[in-house]
């Protein structure tokens, strides 16, 4: 069976301007087969919504360090889970959530009731490989040789530019 | 050069510096009045020659001030004070007794958008910040660069018009630090250097041009010698002095490995002949460090300035500065973006857009993000691809960085100093 490559729309919080991590991400869920759109830091609620919808991504992960991460994500995945076309999108959140230094775990209630699928820890980047590769396995194998219109469209527009430089909607 | 200032952040960096010390300071800031309050006092009373800071939350940096306000009511902890939404009273009490003319204060925050930041600080009397349109612009999100040198302009104008001779506003530039790590020294000088030139242009009274330490201390003190000689052939009417920060980038995880890399800083600024050291603390990689951190960052740092100090009077030097041509390199990229415009705001514009300037792995779409940067073998960063900046160095084709190499390079620095303590 040939698995079709996964679009994972990869962000920051609207407060978080932290791009390391952002980067990170892109190049290792990249190397990992699937398809990045990395929407980059300070990312407004509706930039997000609006991405969400015309590129209708098959996982959203939100990373956050400047320990807005858990109020921030909270409200973002909670304005994407405004529109019922998400409901089977998972929204995975990780980071650095807090200023505390405790575990991000002690957020997942609050995120969780916002709608978030899960809540990782800073270094626990094999479970999110794990968690897309189960998301991956459960998708619609493809039609035809082809993932969705915009997801090509994305990743031509990815391969396109330096690695890891790609910023939907920031002009 | 005109006299030196008296009072304000300007004036006790003077007084310390015809002491011969170095200033400490901490990068702090608690969401709290009370605890913000508590931590000034703490700093002030530290067994080191400090000057304080207050440094702004995420959201009052972005403007969101509506989840500023949210998070102060529902007791939200920030990761640092909320100038723009406590009520002048509320941080004119906390800041009572504490800001004198012994103890100056500085606003750090990293808002393209600074102005209503700025009107708050004349609003309470406070007189030195923290900025620039492109150190504050591309590291810090996604506004365009055109939006942050308008804003920018207008803030430089407004701390200008702010100052009198006996307190004049102080500005700082950010452009030593840029994204914390990866950034060649040559262009890190540069970019402090044409923002200083902005600042003056602006009539800002009163700067100080940062420079971050990076892998190499030979390499940062050739860094810092460049900086000093550019401040001296550009600057030369202006009240400049140099800051140093403690590393930026991807801190050690144990406390043995981050304090040493404290103290290789320290002993950089001493070196280096920096008037200015802001600190990190063993907590960098974990969380926001709470005031026993930062007073004990700042004391620890102190201790070794003055070790560096004795070494210097000694004449034992630990590192020789390297001589790899950064002050040509700097200098090469500075006169190239100020012969593009009279306007130094319009120029570094342009430089961005054609590439004159480029910020390696930097996601801002104002950048052309051609440039690559790599640790040496040496441990220097050096250049991987120089991009379209008008030096010489390598453009090699088609070289993409793949997520280890990234992740060893922005960890070279803490596994350093987490390993070599672990052995000791
Ligand atoms: C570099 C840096 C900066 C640079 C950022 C430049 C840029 N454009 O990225 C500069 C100097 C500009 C900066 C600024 C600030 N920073 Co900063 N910064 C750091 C620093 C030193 C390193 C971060 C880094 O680059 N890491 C490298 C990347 C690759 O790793 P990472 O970010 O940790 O991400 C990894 C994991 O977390 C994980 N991960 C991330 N997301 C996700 C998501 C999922 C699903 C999973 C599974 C994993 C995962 O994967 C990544 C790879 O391992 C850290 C401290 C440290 N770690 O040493 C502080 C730190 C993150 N910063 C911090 C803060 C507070 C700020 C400021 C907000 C300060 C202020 N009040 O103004 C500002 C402003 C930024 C803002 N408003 O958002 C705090 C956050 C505190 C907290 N959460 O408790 C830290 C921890 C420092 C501290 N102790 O105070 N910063």
């Amino acid at each position: 069976m040939t698995l079709r490559r996964l679009h994972v729309l990869v962000t920051g919080t609207s407060s978080d301007a932290h791009t390391w991590n952002l980067m990170y991400l892109q190049l290792a869920l990249e190397e990992a087969g699937h398809e990045v759109t990395n929407l980059g830091p300070c990312v407004p609620d509706d930039l997000l919504t609006e991405t969400c919808v015309r590129l209708r991504p098959d996982t959203l992960v939100i990373s956050s360090v400047n320990g807005h991460g858990h109020t921030d994500a909270a409200r973002a995945a909670a304005v994407v889970r405004h529109d019922p076309r998400h409901d089977a999108m998972p929204i995975i959140v990780g980071g650095l959530l807090g200023t505390a230094g405790n575990p991000n775990a002690d957020h997942a209630p609050a995120l969780r009731a916002a709608g978030v699928t899960a809540v990782l820890e800073k270094d626990d980047l094999p479970k999110l490989m794990r968690l897309l590769a189960e998301t991956r396995a459960a998708a619609p194998a493809p039609a035809t040789a082809t993932a969705t219109a915009a997801a090509t469209a994305a990743a031509a527009a990815t391969a396109a530019t330096a690695a890891g430089r790609e910023l939907e909607g920031a002009r | 050069m005109t006299a030196p200032p008296e009072t304000g952040f300007a004036g006790a960096i003077h007084n310390t510096r015809r002491a011969g010390l170095v200033v400490v300071q901490p990068r702090m800031g608690f969401a709290e009045p009370s605890a913000m309050r508590a931590g000034l006092v703490a700093v002030r009373d530290a067994r080191a020659t400090t000057v304080g800071t207050i440094t702004l939350d995420s959201y009052t940096r972005v403007g969101d001030l509506h989840s500023a306000r949210t998070a102060v009511r529902t007791r939200t902890r920030l990761n640092g004070y909320p100038l723009c939404t406590h009520p002048d009273d509320t941080t004119r009490s906390m800041l009572s007794e504490v800001y004198r003319p012994g103890f100056p204060i500085q606003i750090r925050h990293g808002s393209a958008r600074p102005r209503h930041i700025i009107e708050a600080m004349a609003r309470i009397g406070l007189d030195a910040t923290e900025g620039g349109p492109v150190s504050y612009c591309l590291p810090y999100g996604r506004t365009p660069l055109r939006s942050a040198v308008n804003e920018w302009s207008a803030a430089c104008d407004r701390l200008a018009e702010m100052s009198t001779p006996e307190r004049p506003a102080h500005l700082e530039s950010f452009g030593g630090c840029m994204l914390g790590q990866m950034c060649p020294p040559s262009l890190l000088v540069a970019i402090a250097v044409l923002e200083g030139l902005f600042f003056a242009q602006h009539r800002v009274p009163s700067i100080s041009l940062s420079y971050a330490q990076q892998t190499q201390p030979e390499q940062d003190l050739e860094a810092l010698a460049a900086l000093r000689r550019l401040i001296g052939e550009l600057l030369p009417d202006l009240d400049v002095h140099v800051v140093l920060y403690t590393y930026m980038g991807v801190f050690p995880r144990t406390r043995a490995g981050s304090s040493a890399l404290l103290d290789e800083s320290a002993r950089i600024a001493v070196f280096g002949g920096a008037e200015r050291l802001i600190v990190k603390t063993v907590m960098e990689s974990v969380r926001i460090p709470d005031v026993a951190d930062n007073v004990a960052a700042v004391e620890r740092a102190e201790r070794e300035v003055r070790c560096s100090q004795q070494m210097r009077a000694a004449g034992r030097h630990p590192w020789a500065p390297s001589e790899s041509g950064l002050y040509e390199e700097a200098r090469t990229m500075i006169d190239t973006v100020r012969s593009l415009d009279p306007d130094l705001g319009i120029a570094l514009h342009i430089a961005f857009r054609r590439g004159l300037l480029d910020i390696p792995y930097c996601l801002h779409p104002d950048t052309q993000g051609r440039t690559r940067s790599r640790v040496g073998p040496d441990g220097r960063l050096e250049w991987a691809h120089v991009g379209s900046l008008p030096i010489d160095g390598p453009r090699p084709a088609g070289h993409a960085v793949g997520a280890q190499e990234l992740t060893s390079m922005l960890n070279y620095v803490a596994d350093r100093f987490d390993s070599t303590v672990a052995v000791r």
